[in-house]
């Protein structure tokens, strides 16, 4: 049985060696490994790129210690050989290409297999034979650690995990902390802590010691605190969570001046997609309905603002609106053409529906570019000069106001999908999810119930594409393109369908992480691709489950045994 | 009022060159419990589908509490007074058994999404009536305490009886319920069959079965109608049908209709 067990981490540790080994060829061949290594983590100590190339023979180890663990209960000691060969076949394939490369010239095809990657994968060895060599070993160093570090026991490697992942974190996002303290410290502070937006040696390691600490304090005493607060009675509970919202409120109102100018434009950005997801959130999470042409309803938006509103001779108000008066106008017409484009459709389910509002989609883009539209909304060259909103007299013209703009229209928009999900219309939307014919003979008017979803949901990305007109200000067809709405689905299927919170978490990390890191912003399709094929395969209901969902997977693997 | 709760007069139904049923006259009593049998294929689901308008009719009428019908939808009909439970039972297995109970009362609802979104005194009374209804429904078909477990962790009877409880939040006149005792041991036969005669005495229902177990059959319903081959072959009360030669020979085929002394529900 042990040496069936032995063989069986053999031909694992061979496969995840062998899968490894290929991500970092590709990682390399695609380019990443030489612009990550652009990048420093940590002055004059790490580089980004250094961290890319060790990732993954890093997953490996750490995935054969769990097969060794589930496998045979060995120690640690008896898995190392299989994460050694692992860290070796990890290496192996950009290895034979460098060599490769000595007799072919390949680069012809493989544009990002350079000098540039060279220099990475042989960590800036110029002897070919002592990078090589340097290679292999830190891969098997690195595969074997991570071995090791599995068979810590627990808590310390909790502590260990939390406090490195914590200061990697904030070295990977210095432009952004950078930005965020310099509002809040001196120069000279900053210039201890940082040269350039990179931090330096002693502060990082300050840090990480610090964040070890308190990742021991959380690991050894965070299950007593909690055990201490449930022991608490329920009004100093409900108090408790009151402070926690009174907090969270005033975060959220301070958060432009805390963050500046740059990080705020960036914030207003997510918190438009936010809008747009917890508003195709409508549709999709709560009534099951999965609509692809939801910029539709973002373009009518920001259109209607903008024809309303601009200074230009394309305006058709003639002056005499305002944000504030078109803004309902603007959702009044989006939730119209919603209504209207959900008519044909109604009938549909699943597939069709989505090939269906799919070319709507389609259909509004290339309106706004047509040539028969170009006199009344402007056809490619847009419209200009949509003035900013004003409030009491104050031009909302910084990121820092339009912020609450935006921040009010997503306290609305969740009030109100909460407020519908829990009421007899969010029953009705869940039951036709469930099971539409017996939906109908429950007595639910089944067509009038998905045209209020549609409609409802068109309501929020109208809303959110005129806030959008008035932030940047012009408005072009080429911002209205399906890609948009397949953003807005991504990153409802990473937060978590049907997920308020799910959906902030979503947007944040797929509209704000490319903003912050330049460097992950070219490789930005390569990485959505990679983390939605990863999200399908290990968290098929997103980073924040909703409620619903957590009930479809409840007791499923009861059913199945 | 007049006796009859439904009828239908030459009602077909065909799917493509294939006549699930032809020409069917029928009618139901009011205020009785009624059965349909007949053997596998005959068109028993089919009718019910016809009448809860889950199906269009070809050719005919339907005629309930002396309104035509076969043209209204199924979210018509139901909320015109028929309810009816599925063959293979059909909950919203996601929902609690308290919102399966809530969602079968649709037809009596009236909040308004705008009403939802306000949260209205008018909204919080109607979704305060409406769980109280729906607990005194999940009391009266015994599953009290079961309201907040999800449809599809109920064990194979009770779903069978949330399904009803559904059905009857509706406030149905007449309840169609497919095949109530598939799949249950006697003595769960014999719990539903004593329930479904409690539908008919207290709540006062008009009760329509399809049913395969002829000791439910014969037991509880006072009008049986026969379906073979989507064509009526008989109708009447139990004692009639059981000797039934026509009806023998349905189920059991010539030979065995030949060999007079079998009647239908003497096991």
């Amino acid at each position: 049985m042990d040496t069936q067990g032995q063989q069986n981490l053999w031909s694992y540790a061979t496969r995840v060696g062998a899968v490894a080994g290929i991500a970092l060829l590709y990682v390399g061949a695609v380019g990443m490994l030489a612009v990550f290594n652009a990048r420093e983590l940590v002055r004059d100590l790490i580089g980004l790129g250094q961290v890319l190339l060790v990732t993954p023979a890093f997953v490996a180890g750490l995935m054969i210690a769990q097969k060794a663990k589930s496998a045979n209960k060995q120690g640690a000691w008896a898995s190392v050989p299989a994460s050694m060969w692992a860290g070796f076949l990890t290496a192996l394939p950009s290895l034979l290409v460098l060599l490769l490369g000595q007799v072919i010239d390949y680069r012809s095809v493989f544009v990002s297999l350079n000098k540039d990657w060279t220099e990475v994968i042989t960590l800036n060895q110029d002897n070919l034979f002592l990078g090589s060599s340097f290679l292999v070993l830190t891969l098997i160093i690195v595969a074997v650690l991570a071995t090791l570090l599995s068979y810590l026991p627990m808590r310390l490697r909790q502590a260990l995990t939390f406090g490195t992942m914590i200061t990697l974190m904030i070295a990977l996002f210095g432009e952004t902390v950078t930005l965020i303290l310099k509002e809040n410290l001196s120069r000279d502070v900053m210039d201890m802590l940082f040269r350039r937006n990179t931090i330096k040696q002693l502060p990082f390691f300050i840090l990480w010691v610090v964040a070890i600490g308190i990742g021991l304090i959380r690991a050894f005493y965070g299950e007593r605190i909690r055990q201490n607060y449930l022991g608490l009675s329920p009004s100093t509970q409900k108090a408790g969570v009151r402070v926690w919202q009174s907090l969270i409120v005033a975060f959220l109102i301070a958060l432009p001046w805390l963050i500046g100018r740059t990080l705020s434009d960036i914030l207003v950005t997510v918190g438009i997609f936010i809008l747009m997801g917890l508003g195709l959130n409508i549709a999709i999470g709560l009534a099951g309905l999965l609509d692809l042409g939801f910029v539709t309803n973002y373009a009518v938006g920001a259109y209607v603002l903008a024809l309303l509103t601009t200074t230009s001779a394309m305006n058709v108000g003639g002056g005499a609106f305002n944000f504030w008066m078109v803004i309902p106008l603007a959702i009044l017409l989006a939730m119209f053409t919603g209504f209207v484009f959900a008519l044909p459709v109604l009938k549909m389910r699943g597939d069709y529906l989505a090939i269906a509002t799919l070319g709507f989609g389609e259909i509004i883009g290339k309106l706004a570019i047509s040539d028969w539209l170009k006199p009344y909304i402007g056809g490619a060259q847009g419209i200009l000069f949509i003035p900013k909103p004003n409030f009491f007299g104050i031009e909302l013209k910084n990121p820092e106001q339009l912020y609450y703009v935006v921040l009010g229209a997503c306290i609305l928009t969740v009030f109100v999908s909460i407020r519908l999900n829990n009421s007899r219309i969010g029953r009705q939307w869940m039951a036709i999810r469930e099971d539409e014919d017996v939906a109908a003979a429950m007595g639910i008017d089944t067509a009038r119930s998905k045209l209020l979803a549609f409609t409802l949901s068109a309501a929020t990305g109208g809303l959110a594409g005129a806030i959008f007109a008035a932030k940047v200000g012009t408005v072009f067809p080429k911002s209205f393109v399906v890609l948009i709405s397949i953003n807005v689905l991504s990153l409802i299927i990473v937060g978590g369908m049907g997920s308020n919170l799910g959906i902030i978490i979503g947007a944040l990390a797929l509209i704000g992480l490319p903003e912050l890191l330049r460097e992950f912003s070219e490789f930005r399709w390569l990485l959505y691709g990679a983390l939605l094929i990863f999200m399908m395969l290990r968290k098929p209901d997103g980073f924040v489950p909703s409620k619903i969902k957590q009930r479809e997977t409840q007791n499923e693997g009861q059913v199945t045994q | 009022m007049s006796d009859t709760i439904l009828y239908a007069k030459g009602m077909t139904k065909s799917f493509g060159g294939l006549t699930a049923l032809s020409n069917l006259d029928f009618q139901i009593p009011r205020g009785k419990i009624s059965s349909i049998i007949g053997p596998n294929g005959a068109g028993k689901t089919t009718f019910f589908n016809c009448i809860t308008g889950f199906y269009k009719i070809t050719q005919g009428e339907i005629i309930f509490n002396g309104k035509p019908i076969h043209q209204k939808d199924p979210d018509q009909i139901t909320r015109s007074g028929i309810a009816r439970t599925f063959q293979n039972i059909r909950l919203f297995n996601n929902m609690t058994a308290l919102e399966n109970v809530m969602v079968g009362q649709e037809s009596h609802l009236k909040t308004s999404w705008m009403g939802a979104i306000l949260g209205t005194p008018a909204t919080r009374k109607e979704t305060k009536d409406s769980e109280d209804r729906a607990k005194e429904l999940l009391q009266f078909v015994g599953l009290k305490g079961k309201g907040d477990m999800l449809a599809k962790n109920l064990s194979y009877g009770e779903q069978r009886r949330l399904e009803i409880a559904r059905a009857l939040a509706s406030k149905p006149e007449l309840i169609l319920l497919d095949e109530p005792t598939a799949g249950m041991n006697p003595s769960e036969t014999a719990n539903a069959t004593e329930f479904i005669e409690k539908l008919c005495t207290e709540l006062k229902t008009t009760v329509v079965l399809i049913e395969h177990d002829m000791r439910v059959v014969m037991g509880i319903s006072e009008y049986i109608t026969v379906l073979d081959y989507g064509k009526k072959i008989a109708e009447g009360e139990p004692k009639d049908i059981q000797g039934n030669p026509v009806v023998i020979e349905a189920y059991l085929g010539k030979g065995a209709a030949a060999n007079a002394n079998i009647k239908l529900g003497d096991h």
